[in-house]
């Protein structure tokens, strides 16, 4: 009965007049059915990870409430704060190498050439393929005796390295593998900053004189900076996050030099089973990304500031 | 065709080879390496073109039958977790473009951000309870994780772009909202759905961090079979490499093949997966 009274008066408005009184109609059935996936497997993993965080929980045994404790534990945690600190290397030459040779290969691209758009496609595809495949190809080209890496050096008379079986060198070479994979990334988003760029600004240049240099100086990077900034954003966030190489190349190692925080959590929570201290982990890197990303975005403000400053000066 | 215009394009082509040399080498050699015989791939200085070719690495893959079963359930994870994500994804997409709630996007940029292992601890636990570890459930379910925003951020970009007055013009005509999506939206949008469905498969397809804790004996998926592979026969390479290519060959040919749609997703979301 009352289903029938709340459709009645619906139903004859619509009838009455629905090219008048057409209202927008809610999009909410459509987003519901995601809306329960993003709640299960985003929003529930975050909140039960942050209740997990402050408990002290191994596999097997009963869970007690240690409020902050797991968080404390961190700072005295030399395994932690020494993968903070390979984590923020790692990081830094992640972002910068591929930021310089993507903006060079997106320059290089944005001309016009035969089969650009196939060459293109080959010079995406290290960062399509599946890491654990590559990883793999990259640990036999680091082998100190048979790898491909050193006979190269060998060719150019450069003494043999050890590459990932060397704490000193294996977060370099760890880059080497990562920039490879992500430059391409950088290149596309720097090539749709190029396109976007009027030609009039060119023209002027030529007609003045300006060089290859002082065009791309000048004119180019300025104009591309916006673009640049996401790409080292996009790019800081992943590196920050890298797992795949790093744990199949070297599982954090020789010894625990190229452990990042991204893999000693895998070990503090599915090695160790320590599943209350691995969430804390979980949430302070979470805190730390949010934080670099932040100060990305300060330093983007800064820098801003700067030009318009000297450009009013 | 003065002087100045032929060596500008000498200087061209000399910086694209050297550009793509880096990706085409390294393939190459991957190739090599999985078509050599032990003795070629253990000599020095490296044999790049051996004598012998030994298709045998490739058969000898295929032959063992677990590949099999990792093959088919990496189809199956890959393509139960792209399915379910285009079956929520795309609708939800559409919704939030007509709602405009560019709001919800945060939800997918705190996806976008979060490490991939933070989910595994919490879903670790609920699918043990449940029972499920064991099966490709869990593994399926997880990947929604890096499929479902994939499909639901370029859907969104591709619907914020249709033109809204067909839809309004079948809406007055009497047509539901579920119409108008079904037979207005949805085929002006098919170039956003192929974007959308190659990332979405090329991320689920190339993960390897939810397998390798979710994943038993029997449930393993391609990336992480490949992982054991390495700590358990590190001395063959050449079945190794083959292995390697087998498992990254069908993202390489899809994105040769639809290179203009994968440019197009990732300039536009630049979502990445995990």
């Amino acid at each position: 009965m009352s289903v029938v009274t709340q459709t009645e008066p619906a139903a004859t408005t619509e009838n009455v007049a629905p090219a008048r009184e057409w209202r927008p109609p809610s999009y909410w059935p459509f987003v519901i059915p995601a809306l329960v996936v993003v709640l299960a497997v985003i929003i529930f993993p975050w909140v039960f990870t942050i209740w997990m965080s402050m408990q002290e929980w191994k596999v097997g045994s009963p869970t007690t409430f240690v409020g902050l404790a797991n968080y404390l534990r961190l700072p005295t945690d030399p395994r932690f704060v020494e993968a903070v600190g390979h984590t923020l290397s790692y990081t830094a030459l992640s972002v910068l190498l591929p930021l310089v040779f993507g903006t060079l290969a997106a320059v290089v691209f944005h001309q016009k050439f035969a089969a650009r758009g196939f060459l293109r496609g080959i010079f995406i595809m290290p960062m399509m393929a599946t890491p654990v495949a590559i990883a793999l190809v990259w640990t036999m080209m680091f082998h100190p005796q048979l790898g491909v890496l050193n006979y190269l050096l060998s060719l150019v008379g450069l003494p043999p390295q050890l590459w990932v079986f060397n704490p000193t060198t294996v977060i370099p070479s760890l880059v080497l593998v990562e920039t490879w994979q992500w430059t391409p990334l950088v290149m596309l988003i720097v090539l749709g900053g190029l396109a976007a760029i009027p030609t009039e600004p060119y023209e002027s240049a030529q007609i003045d004189g300006a060089n290859f240099w002082q065009v791309f100086r000048f004119i180019t990077l300025p104009l591309i900076m916006p673009f640049l900034f996401i790409a080292g954003m996009i790019r800081m966030i992943d590196a920050v996050k890298s797992f795949d190489i790093i744990f199949a190349i070297t599982q954090g190692g020789p010894g625990s030099a190229s452990e990042t925080i991204n893999v000693y959590l895998y070990s503090v929570a599915f090695v160790y089973y320590d599943l209350g201290y691995g969430s804390a982990i979980a949430v302070v890197f979470f805190l730390l990304i949010v934080a670099l990303a932040a100060l990305l975005l300060y330093l983007r403000k800064r820098l801003l500031w700067t030009s318009q400053l000297g450009s009013d000066a | 065709m003065n002087p100045r215009y032929i060596l500008g394009r000498i200087g061209l082509w000399l910086s694209v080879f050297v550009i793509v040399s880096p990706a085409i080498l390294f393939f190459l050699w991957m190739a090599s390496l999985s078509l050599k015989f032990e003795i070629d791939n253990a000599s020095y200085p490296p044999v790049f073109f051996p004598e012998h070719i030994a298709w045998k690495n490739y058969a000898d893959v295929f032959a063992s039958n677990r590949f099999l079963t990792y093959f088919t359930n990496s189809l199956v994870v890959t393509g139960c977790a792209t399915a379910l994500a285009m079956l929520v994804g795309v609708p939800a997409g559409y919704g939030i473009a007509r709602m405009a709630a560019h709001k919800s996007a945060i939800v997918i940029l705190i996806a976008r951000i979060t490490p991939g292992l933070s989910y595994l601890i919490p879903l670790f636990l609920l699918f043990q309870w449940l029972g499920l570890l064991g099966t490709l459930v869990p593994q399926i379910i997880i990947h929604l994780v890096v499929t479902v925003p994939i499909v639901i951020w370029i859907m969104i970009g591709y619907f914020e772009t249709t033109p809204l007055e067909l839809e309004e013009a079948a809406l007055i005509d009497g047509a539901t909202r579920w119409q108008v999506f079904r037979h207005v939206a949805l085929p002006i949008a098919r170039p956003g759905l192929a974007v959308a469905f190659i990332l979405a498969v090329i991320f689920s397809w190339n993960n390897f961090v939810f397998g390798i804790v979710l994943a038993g004996r029997e449930t393993r998926t391609l990336p992480v079979a490949v992982y054991n592979m390495i700590s358990f026969d590190q001395l063959s390479w050449g079945p190794l490499a083959a292995a390697a290519l087998i498992v990254t060959a069908p993202v390489l040919l899809l994105t040769v093949m639809a290179q203009r749609q994968i440019v197009a997703g990732l300039t536009a979301g630049a979502v990445k997966g995990g």
